[in-house]
């Protein structure tokens, strides 16, 4: 599914070139459903952008797919982003002017996809996280817990191969980031890959693979077994 | 072409930012209103000038006998000057003279005569003229015709009345001619009823005078060769103050006044006057472009600084838009495309009020009588293009902040909170 080697970031603070990202090794195989972990500071959001090539790196490769995301032009990286990614954040990112539906629909206006078709199919999709009655609300009329869901059926509409959570429970409370989490291996149970960013070990106990970060670096996976039992599964 | 989804996607849009909207619009409302109101008042002062300048040649001038103030060749200052009809033949002869009108008032100036026709009368201005006066001051008229060739051949007695002329004379909705009417005790036929084209005093003027052949006015009261004045327009091309000079000089000689005696001759043209009218209608449209020009300016710098703020207001959008999968490009035509329908819609309602106030500002000047402020005309296609112009200004002007729209990482706009 995609592939990182040696992928180095660096970013210019002064004078001072801040090496964010240190030879970041890893794979993440078709299907799978995989947490990145790892405390503030360490990298972990550079890395979520650059995997969700909305920023770009300074050496190393990254594969997606069949594809070597590499310095692409901003509209090849709008255009990729558009058809093999979904984001999913912390902050929901919900376009405060637009309805449920219209927020659904917005990846497919991107695809040049009709107005009538793009809300046939996000009523689907709000269906589908248990929201239709919500269609036309404006998400400042609901729950955190109905936004993330909103946002959820957003990230899917485009149907994507790959889901990238930022910390999609960070804004929740613990029985709503149940819910949200339950949503998440759902959409992995029917074949996407899902990546969560999160600091929180018990969002991470629910993901096949924990891949940790610190100062810019994966730890390595045996070191960090013993505290993620989702581990056993992936790591022989 | 028409994609109704997008049109749809603005207004989503424009609707949701109803303040920033709003904003927006009256800033270029107001502007192409003021834009609207300094050229229709501008219009509206030259309109108005020109209305008392209609009817007159502009290349005009007039020439009047005064007193000598200097002895020359033996005759003494304080003599008289006067005009015969020998000077006719002599100003015939000069080249640059397009058209001749020399002039008599009966009585002499400003002496009015009393008119009678019937029962009723009443004290009038009467001119003795040629044909060629028609040049001069033109007349529409409202029945009949002016002074003809054969009037001035067989001295025929006939008279052109104005319209104040008619009122008094005759019971209201008579047709006048073929009429007689007596002037000092001698009757003549009216031929025309003149309707002056001038306004205010001139045209006053015009109404309460009575035109007659000047060979009959001489030969029905016996002035002998006198001419009161010439009218005489200069031909085209020639330099007006030239032939001022020229006509001056060939009737000083010819009165033997001293060529240094510039009291003895009046004269008065209308080349610099209308020349002083030019310049200030020039300065005037120079002024109401400038002004008008400044108040667009504002507008547009008002549009783009508003569409500078609504991206800074709208980084996360673009983020968002821009994670989802927007390009740069549909980023930047999404800002301008807001902009410029927006400038549109309002510039057009400004063109639109534009219209109304001018309107209202022609009916109530209208029943203003002698406004010295004419209908305030502005040219639709000036307007619409400077709606244009604005339009194309705000896109302009908005090209800098969309692009830095676009060029906003969806990580940063992302993560401000």
């Amino acid at each position: 599914m995609l592939r990182l080697s040696k992928v180095n970031k660096y970013y210019q603070v002064g004078t001072h070139s801040l090496h964010v990202l240190r030879d970041v090794d890893f794979e993440v195989t078709d299907g799978e459903f995989v947490a990145i972990m790892g405390a503030s500071g360490s990298g972990k959001s550079t890395l979520l952008n650059i995997l969700g090539i909305l920023d770009d790196y300074d050496s190393g490769e990254y594969w997606l797919g069949e594809t070597k995301i590499s310095h692409l032009s901003e509209s090849k990286a709008a255009s990729y982003r558009n058809r093999f990614i979904g984001f999913v954040f912390q902050s929901f990112n919900l376009l405060p002017f637009k309805t449920a539906l219209e927020n659904v629909a917005l990846p497919l206006y991107y695809q040049g996809i009709t107005r009538r078709k793009r809300n046939q199919i996000a009523a689907q999709y709000l269906e589908r996280v248990g929201l239709r009655d919500w269609a036309d609300h404006l998400p400042s009329e609901r729950s955190g817990g109905q936004k993330q869901r909103v946002a959820i059926a957003r990230a899917l509409i485009g149907k994507p191969r790959l889901i990238l959570a930022d910390e999609p429970t960070g804004a929740l409370d613990s029985e709503t980031s149940k819910q949200i989490m339950d949503l998440l291996s759902e959409i992995h149970r029917t074949g996407i890959t899902v990546l969560v960013v999160t600091h929180d070990p018990e969002v991470a106990a629910r993901t096949q693979r924990t891949i940790r970060l610190r100062d810019g670096k994966v730890v390595n996976p045996l070191e960090a077994s013993a505290s993620n039992p989702g581990m056993a599964a992936v790591v022989p | 072409m028409f994609d109704l989804d997008k049109w749809k996607e603005i207004w989503a849009t424009l609707r949701s930012n109803r303040l920033r909207t709003f904003l927006t619009a009256f800033g270029v409302f107001w502007g192409i209103l003021m834009l609207m109101a300094m050229l229709g008042f501008g219009s509206a002062i030259q309109s108005g000038s020109q209305k008392q300048m209609k009817g007159m040649a502009t290349n005009l001038l007039f020439v009047w006998g005064q007193q000598t103030t200097e002895a020359y060749d033996g005759l003494p200052p304080g003599r008289g000057v006067r005009f015969n009809t020998a000077d006719i033949e002599l100003l015939r002869r000069l080249p640059s003279i397009e058209y001749l009108a020399p002039r008599l008032q009966l009585g002499g100036w400003q002496n009015n005569f009393t008119v009678s026709h019937e029962s009723k009368s009443g004290t009038f201005t009467v001119m003795a003229d040629y044909p060629e006066l028609k040049h001069i001051i033109a007349f529409e008229y409202a029945a009949g015709r002016f002074i003809n060739e054969r009037d001035i051949a067989e001295s025929r007695k006939v008279v052109v009345i104005g319209k104040a002329v008619h009122e008094q004379l005759f019971e209201p909705n008579t047709d006048p001619i073929g009429k007689y009417i007596k002037i000092s005790g001698v009757y003549f036929q009216v031929v025309g009823l003149t309707r002056t084209l001038r306004s205010g005093g001139q045209g006053d003027r015009d109404a309460n005078t009575l035109f007659v052949p000047f060979t009959t006015l001489k030969a029905a009261f016996n002035i002998g060769d006198r001419v009161g004045f010439f009218a005489l327009t200069a031909k085209k091309g020639t330099d007006g103050p030239e032939l001022e000079r020229t006509v001056r000089e060939a009737l000083m000689r010819h009165h033997r006044v001293s060529p240094t005696d510039d009291l003895a001759i009046g004269s008065f043209n209308m080349f610099v006057m209308f020349g002083k009218f030019q310049t200030f209608f020039l300065v005037l449209q120079i002024v109401s472009w400038v002004v008008g020009g400044a108040t667009l300016l504002a507008g547009v710098i008002g549009v783009s600084n508003i569409m500078l703020i609504t991206v800074k207001e709208r980084t996360k959008e673009i983020g968002v838009r821009k994670a989802l999968g927007a390009s740069p490009l549909s980023i930047v035509a999404m800002v301008m495309k807001e902009s410029i329908v927006l400038t549109a819609i309002a510039g057009l309602i400004g063109v639109a009020a534009g219209v109304g106030l001018l309107a209202a500002t022609s009916a109530i000047l209208e029943h203003v009588p002698d406004s010295p402020l004419g209908p305030p005309n502005v040219q639709l296609t000036t307007v619409l293009t400077a709606v244009a112009v604005l339009i194309g200004a705000g896109a302009l002007a908005g090209v800098m902040p969309a692009s830095h729209a676009a060029s906003i990482k969806p990580i940063e706009a992302l993560r401000a909170e």
